[in-house]
C-alpha cells in the first residue's frame, strides 16, 4: 500500500513537471504560428528594418526598427544607471556594512522589488517626468531618460541580491589571503573579491537587464510612446512591449496588425531568451 | 420536489429563450465601430427594462452596416457618416428605403495649455501641426517653442476619426499620417493631464474631457471663416468643424421593436447614455 501511494505521488509530481514544459512549448508554438503569419505580407527585413509604424493605415506600414531601438535605448539607459549603483550596493552589503545595516539594507532592497511596476510608473509620471522637463528644458518630460531612471529602480533589486550572493559565496580565504599579503580593504575588494565573483555579477546584470527589457506598464506610462527613431535620451521613444500592450486590445484577430504584434512578441522572446541564456552561462561558469 | 422545480425552471428558461429568438422580439443592430459602445449600452439598458426583447449590437464599420441593411441582415444600421448615393441607389433597387435618424453628435475638442497664447487655429494649421509640418508654435502665432503633439493610441476610434477628418480632410485618397514624433497616450485623461502640465502641448479628445486646466482652441474651416469654440451649442448647430452626426438607419419608418429601441435611444435616459459615452446628445 505504501509503495502504491509512493508510486502515485511520484507520477503526479512528474505530471506537474511535464505540464509546465508542455505549456511553455504550446505558448512558444502559438507565438511562432501567429507571428510568422505576418511575413506572408511583409518581408522579414522590411519588418525588422522598416522605419515607420502605422499599423492601422491602408495599407499598413509595419516597420519595427523605431520600436527595437526604443527598447534598446531605454534598456541601455537603465543599465548605465542601475549597474554601478546595484553592484556598489552589493559590495557594500556583502563586504563593508556592519551586520545591522546589512539586515536593514537587504530588507529595503526586497521592499523595492515588491513595488508593482504600475505604481513605479505612476510615481515616475508625477515626479520624474515634470522634473526631467524642467531640469533639461525639454518640450516634454515623457522621454527615454525618464523611462530609464524608473526601470533602473526595477532592475536594481535583482542586480543587488544576485551580485551580493555571488560576492558572499567567494571563499573567505581569498579575502583573508589578500589582506595578509598587505592589500588594503579596497584593494582586496577590487582586485580579488570582484574578480572572483565576476561571473556571478555578470549574471546578476544580465538578469536585471532581462527584467528591464520585458517591462511594460511603467515604460508605457512615461516614455511618450512616439514611434520615431530616437536620437537622444531626451526624446520620447516607443518600446516593443508598450506597443503590444497598447495595441493588442483592438487589433482585429487575424489581421496583419494582429500578426505583426505577435511577431513583435517573437522578437522580444528572442531578445530575452538570449539574455537569460547568457546569464545562465555565467552562473554555470561560476559553479 | 426540488428536482421537479428544477425541471419546471428549465422548461421555463427554454420557453423564454425560444420566445426571444422569435423574429418579432429580436433585432440586429450593425455598423459603425465608433458607435458600438453606445449601441451596446443602449441595448443593455433597453433589455434590462424590457425583458423578452432582444437587441444584438455588432460593429464592422459604417459601410458594413449599410450593406447589411441593404441585404436585410440587420434591422438598424449605425453610421457615423451619411449614406452614399451609390448605397442609396443599391437600396432602392432592392426595394429598401433607408430612413435616417440622428441620435447623437460627436464633437472633438483640440486643447492647449491655458498659458499658451494661441487660442484659434484653422483646419489647415491643425493638419500641419498634427502631421508634423508645423513644428514650432511661432508659426501659428505663439511663442518660440517646439510643439509637443499628443495623440491617442491607434486603437482609438478618436485617433482614426481625427486622422481622417482633420489630417486627411475627409479625402479617402489622402496619405497624410500623424507625425511619427507625436506622443501616443493611452487615454483621453492622459492627454488632459499632459496638456495641463505642458505649455507646449496640443492634444484632442471628446468634449467631455475639457476642464479649467486645458484651453480648448477655436477652430475655423479656413482663414476667412469664423473661428468656432467647441461647445455643445456649436456642435448642435453644426458650426463646429470637427464634429459629425451619429446616425441610425432603418428600412422605412421604424415599427415594433425597432421603433421602441430608437424611441429609447432618443429618450431622456437614452440621451444620458449618449453623454456618458462622451458624445453630444441631439437634444438638450
Amino acid at each position: 500500500m505504501r509503495k502504491f501511494r509512493e508510486f502515485i505521488i511520484e507520477k503526479l509530481v512528474l505530471l506537474c513537471g511535464i505540464a509546465s514544459i508542455f505549456f511553455v512549448v504550446l505558448i512558444f508554438l502559438f507565438l511562432l504560428k501567429e507571428g510568422f503569419a505576418v511575413f506572408k505580407t511583409v518581408h522579414p527585413f522590411a519588418f525588422l528594418g522598416g522605419k515607420s509604424w502605422y499599423p492601422i493605415s491602408e495599407p499598413p506600414r509595419l516597420g519595427i526598427l523605431p520600436l527595437i531601438l526604443g527598447s534598446i535605448l531605454v534598456t541601455v539607459g537603465a543599465a548605465i544607471i542601475s549597474i554601478p549603483i546595484g553592484v556598489g550596493c552589493a559590495i557594500y552589503i556583502a563586504e563593508i556594512a556592519p551586520k545591522k545595516t546589512k539586515e536593514i539594507l537587504k530588507a529595503g532592497i526586497e521592499l523595492l522589488a515588491a513595488i508593482p511596476s504600475v505604481v513605479l510608473g505612476f510615481i515616475g509620471m508625477v515626479t520624474i517626468v515634470p522634473l526631467a522637463k524642467m531640469l533639461f528644458h525639454l518640450p516634454t518630460g515623457l522621454t527615454a531618460l525618464s523611462g530609464s531612471i524608473m526601470l533602473a529602480f526595477m532592475a536594481m533589486p535583482t542586480i543587488v541580491s544576485i551580485a551580493e550572493d555571488a560576492l558572499y559565496s567567494v571563499p573567505k580565504t581569498y579575502k583573508e589571503g589578500a589582506l595578509a599579503m598587505g592589500a588594503t580593504h579596497w584593494q582586496a575588494i577590487w582586485r580579488v573579491m570582484l574578480r572572483a565573483a565576476s561571473s556571478g555579477i555578470l549574471a546578476a546584470v544580465m538578469l536585471g537587464i532581462g527584467r528591464v527589457i520585458g517591462e511594460t506598464m511603467a515604460v508605457m506610462m512615461i516614455t511618450g510612446n512616439a514611434a520615431v527613431i530616437p536620437h537622444s535620451f531626451f526624446a520620447p521613444v516607443r518600446t516593443l512591449t508598450a506597443t503590444i500592450a497598447a495595441e493588442m486590445g483592438e487589433a482585429v484577430i487575424g489581421s496583419e496588425h494582429y500578426f505583426a504584434l505577435f511577431a513583435i512578441g517573437i522578437v522580444l522572446f528572442v531578445i530575452s531568451f538570449g539574455i537569460n541564456v547568457t546569464a545562465d552561462l555565467f552562473l554555470h561558469k561560476r559553479q | 420536489m426540488p428536482r421537479r422545480t428544477l425541471c419546471i425552471l428549465l422548461a421555463l428558461t427554454l420557453a423564454i429563450s425560444a420566445c426571444s429568438r422569435a423574429k418579432k422580439n429580436s433585432i440586429q443592430v450593425k455598423g459603425s465601430d465608433t458607435m458600438v459602445n453606445l449601441g451596446q449600452t443602449w441595448a443593455e439598458k433597453y433589455m434590462a427594462r424590457n425583458p423578452g426583447d432582444f437587441v444584438a449590437v455588432t460593429g464592422g464599420g459604417s459601410g458594413t452596416g449599410f450593406s447589411s441593411l441593404i441585404s436585410c441582415t440587420c434591422d438598424i444600421a449605425m453610421s457615423s457618416r451619411n449614406i452614399k448615393d451609390k448605397e442609396m441607389g443599391l437600396a432602392e433597387k432592392r426595394g429598401i428605403t433607408p430612413n435616417e435618424i440622428k441620435v447623437a453628435l460627436d464633437g472633438l475638442a483640440v486643447v492647449v495649455n491655458p498659458s499658451n497664447p494661441v487660442d484659434r487655429l484653422t483646419m489647415d494649421q491643425l493638419a500641419g501641426i498634427f502631421s508634423g509640418a508645423i513644428a514650432n508654435w511661432k508659426e501659428v502665432g505663439g511663442a518660440n517653442e517646439e510643439i509637443v503633439v499628443l495623440s491617442r493610441e491607434v486603437n482609438s476610434g478618436t485617433h482614426v476619426y481625427f486622422k481622417e477628418h482633420v489630417l486627411r480632410r475627409g479625402d479617402p485618397a489622402s496619405k497624410a499620417e500623424f507625425s511619427p514624433r507625436a506622443l501616443m497616450l493611452s487615454s483621453s485623461q492622459a492627454i488632459a493631464d499632459e496638456v495641463a502640465g505642458n505649455s507646449a502641448a496640443i492634444g484632442y479628445y471628446g468634449m467631455g474631457y475639457i476642464s479649467k486646466k486645458q484651453k480648448p482652441v477655436s477652430v475655423a474651416p479656413d482663414e476667412n471663416s469664423q473661428y468656432v469654440e467647441p461647445t455643445i451649442e456649436n456642435v448642435l448647430g453644426g458650426h463646429y468643424p470637427i464634429s459629425r452626426p451619429l446616425l441610425l438607419y432603418t428600412n422605412g419608418q421604424p415599427q415594433g421593436l425597432v421603433k421602441r429601441f430608437i424611441d429609447f435611444a432618443l429618450s431622456k435616459e437614452g440621451q444620458e447614455i449618449v453623454l456618458a459615452t462622451d458624445f453630444v446628445p441631439v437634444e438638450k
